[in-house]
């Protein structure tokens, strides 16, 4: 028990330290957001006094407040919901946005990176098992795609697929014309097709670094004496290379899953710049270029607390996994 | 007690050095001969050929010289944040494991709050914040939300290396601490902390390149991500002027590669395991026919 609470609270602090980047970095900017914001709103209607309380509170600048009562305020605001409205998408809440964006990020970025990370330790695991084959010679030039900036290779596929041979569509997470949102057949079909080049570029410019550490982690746990021993006791090949081999050798690379999570929602905000993927990435992208700046703040937050709680997740799974790490603690 | 490390001569620490070391030489270099990146011509968009090696640009401008220019910014960022990376990831990693107790919980903390707080979206909204960027300025915005990771990982190195025999030795024989970690201690992570150096280098330029690409990069300078993001504003991709968007996409990958390789000799130093397990050196373990006779000869 001690191992999780442990974990627990480093993730608290964590979190603190978040809210509180998130709460500083307005304030210590040179420039007055909360001008620029009230006169964007301004143009699309009257503001009420209480969202300039609200903005002032979100973005600080409230000078005749101490910092320590707007820090209280902010986390007050944040505790009961209030992220402040939209000056793009007026007049939405911040949160409203939010709950529309996320599903389609979670889905597509989530769903090629799981993708990547099997397909990458399972290749490993064959390239590490058979050292020298013709698997293991083809690792430096998947390490190539990852030395390729993401956005170029996904600008390629996207030009050669989609304009030269129209096999993919341009862009967009669906048919916009054709189909009507909800679950229905076509709409989830139409959503798998235009998803399909997004996730293949993902997969694509990812899964080399997956194979090469799982294959360097195989080379080295191979060397070790319980392979011997299990080699001498006369067991199958296929069940050394599984459940004795890959099975230590992959501890690794799941601890790296963790941490490359935080990558993950940070290439979202290219995957969908490129693609013009409807997802929180691009609403990113949406509130930088219009100022919007109690959006840009909710989004930094939302994406910081999914990948605090996906890193949780992964310790816990990864404490299940290897009982070592709770004997350690 | 510099042991010296012995560098592997092998293929791959060759092509990685003279690729990436052309690259370095265009970058230095190219700048003093090519004309003025930003002079317009009213030739608009045309193909390499004639005055212009590699085409123009919509507005006539010279790619080649726009070219020399990315390289030479895409370098120096990835310079200033490959040291600023070494010396925050050195301080927080090799220090705080070395000194120990208190020290090293705090450190530790720190570097793992700033590694899952995510990276891009808080330079994103850093740099939305501020107006006008220098190159410097995304530099130092990189290399702060950077550094965590090769942190974290000398950190556990220098743990297992400070308890080593000889380390313990010269703490008997009365030796000073910051000598230990000095003499002793530094030298043997020097293979470690040159890999983490080549990949802050290359997630520096990378990580330039995207933000660039996303509009938010350093005003008023050149560098490869820079160019892509004219390039694509320009409708490069639609109007097939591919002299204008594969240059700089190759020469960073180009870059990226070579920085690759040599990270893997970086590797097969530290780990020596991974070193010589090619099928090329296996076959040369192999008795050739008329020596497996002659050994059968002899045994029967």
């Amino acid at each position: 028990m001690g191992y999780f609470l442990r974990k627990l609270g480093f993730y608290v602090v964590a979190l603190w330290a978040a809210l509180t980047v998130n709460f500083l970095i307005p304030r210590l900017m040179p420039g007055d957001p909360v001008d620029l914001l009230l006169a964007k709103l301004g143009q699309r209607g009257p503001v009420t006094p209480e969202t300039r309380h609200s903005i002032e509170v979100l973005l600080g600048t409230d000078s005749h407040r101490s910092l320590w009562s707007q820090y209280a305020g902010y986390l007050h605001n944040l505790a009961v919901g209030d992220l402040g409205v939209s000056v793009t998408f007026f007049p939405a809440q911040v949160t409203t946005i939010i709950a529309q964006t996320l599903p389609w990020t979670i889905g597509l970025i989530g769903l090629a990176t799981v993708i990547s990370f099997f397909v990458g330790v399972g290749l490993g695991t064959l390239a590490g098992w058979k050292r020298g084959s013709w698997l293991d010679n083809v690792i430096p030039v998947t390490t190539m795609f990852q030395a390729v900036p993401y956005f170029w290779l996904a600008l390629i596929l996207l030009f050669a697929l989609g304009s030269l041979w129209p096999v993919f569509p341009l862009n967009g997470g669906y048919d916009v014309y054709n189909v009507t949102p909800g679950w229905n057949g076509a709409f989830l079909g139409s959503v798998l097709y235009y998803g399909t080049l997004p996730a293949l570029t993902i997969i694509l410019s990812s899964f080399g670094g997956w194979m090469l550490g799982m294959r360097n982690m195989m080379v080295s746990t191979l060397s070790d004496d319980y392979m011997v021993t299990a080699e001498a006791k006369g067991l199958r090949p296929g069940r050394i290379m599984r459940r004795y081999a890959a099975r230590n050798a992959v501890l690794p690379s799941i601890s790296g899953f963790a941490i490359s999570l935080g990558f993950v929602v940070a290439g979202s905000i290219v995957t969908e710049a490129v693609f013009s993927y409807p997802g929180i990435g691009s609403a990113l992208l949406q509130a930088v270029g219009g100022n919007d700046y109690a959006l840009m703040q909710g989004i930094f937050l939302v994406i910081t607390l999914s990948v605090l709680g996906a890193n949780l997740l992964v310790d816990i799974l990864y404490s299940v996994i290897d009982p070592r790490t709770r004997a350690r603690a | 007690m510099s042991a010296r490390v012995p560098v592997p001569r092998t293929a791959k620490l060759r092509a990685g050095l003279v690729i990436g070391g052309f690259i370095v030489l265009f970058g230095l270099l190219g700048p003093l001969v090519v004309q003025d990146p930003s002079r317009v011509d009213d030739i608009g968009l045309t193909g390499p050929g004639g005055g212009h090696w590699l085409g123009t640009t919509q507005t006539g401008q010279d790619v080649l010289a726009q070219l020399a220019y990315a390289t030479r910014g895409s370098l120096t960022v990835g310079a200033v944040v490959g040291v600023l990376t070494l010396l925050l990831s050195a301080f927080f990693g090799i220090v705080g494991a070395y000194a120990g107790g208190w020290v090293d919980e705090a450190f530790s903390l720190f570097t793992n709050v700033m590694l899952v707080i995510p990276g891009l979206p808080l330079v994103i909204v850093i740099s939305s914040y501020v107006p006008d960027k220098s190159l410097l300025l995304v530099s130092l915005v990189l290399s702060l939300t950077g550094w965590a990771g090769s942190a974290r990982v000398l950190r556990g190195y220098t743990l297992s290396l400070r308890n080593r025999d000889y380390v313990l030795a010269s703490r008997v024989a009365g030796e000073r601490r910051w000598r230990i970690l000095g003499v002793e201690i530094l030298p043997n992570l020097i293979p470690l902390l040159a890999s983490q150096v080549v990949f802050a280098v290359i997630f520096a330029i990378l990580g330039e390149a995207g933000l660039s690409y996303l509009g938010l990069g350093a005003s008023g300078s050149f560098t490869w991500g820079t160019m892509l993001y004219y390039a694509q504003n320009g409708l490069a991709l639609r109007l097939g002027a591919w002299w204008w968007f594969i240059p700089p996409g190759l020469l960073l990958a180009l870059f990226g590669a070579a920085l690759s390789l040599v990270n893997f000799s970086i590797d097969e130093v530290i780990n020596p395991k991974l070193r010589d397990q090619t099928r090329a050196a296996r076959r040369g373990w192999r008795m050739s026919r008329a020596q497996l006779e002659k050994a059968k000869e002899a045994t029967l």
